[in-house]
């Protein structure tokens, strides 16, 4: 799983076959400092609380589809949490 | 598996119920040298500490197994606790 902004939301009305309902959010990645790492994403909210400008996690590749309510669906990013506080060595 | 140092822990309330009951921990990437590539957010298995360098997996089908789910959104998974690691013939202890 990898940090990650978000920074706003898609609405797409025409989708495949089980994805209605679910939110998508554009997600900034971020590096463990929380600075911006590589290009923006789209991921669908599995925890359908994350807004704009959260500290969120998620989760990419095929497990991604498993976090939401109907797991045979084509999504390859999903929010799983939104970060409360991040306790790191250095600081 | 990879190899990797725990950096950090992540405390989240608000998440998939699925990672209600696992201890997120924030660990850099490796290479055998040290030097770190990168970074992943991993569930604890092990009871891993910060500074611990630990072995990392990463692939959804045996994180499952690990935590003896059928289906889930979780791919990395600290399995275990590295002690020494020898490259070259040469043994670095870290403990």
């Amino acid at each position: 799983m990898q940090l990650g902004r978000v920074l706003g939301s898609v609405v797409a009305t025409e989708k495949v076959v089980g994805l209605e309902g679910v939110r998508l959010l554009i997600v900034q990645p971020l590096d463990k400092t929380r600075r911006p790492k590589g290009g923006t994403l789209v991921a669908a909210d599995a925890v359908s609380m994350a807004g704009p400008g959260e500290l969120i996690y998620f989760v990419a590749s095929r497990e991604a589809a498993e976090a939401l309510p109907e797991r045979f669906v084509p999504v390859d990013h999903a929010i799983v949490g939104i970060v409360d506080e991040l306790h790191l060595e250095e600081e | 598996m990879r190899i990797g140092k725990v950096a950090g822990t992540v405390v989240s309330t608000i998440n998939i119920p699925l990672l209600d009951r696992h201890r997120l921990l924030l660990c850099d990437i490796e290479d055998v040298e040290g030097r770190p590539s990168g970074y992943t957010i991993a569930v604890d298995v092990v009871d891993a500490g910060v500074g611990d360098t630990v072995l990392i997996l990463d692939e959804g089908s045996s994180a499952r197994q690990i935590l003896g789910l059928e289906w889930g959104a979780i791919r990395a998974v600290v399995v275990g606790i590295v002690d020494e690691l020898v490259v070259d013939g040469e043994g670095r202890s870290l403990i």
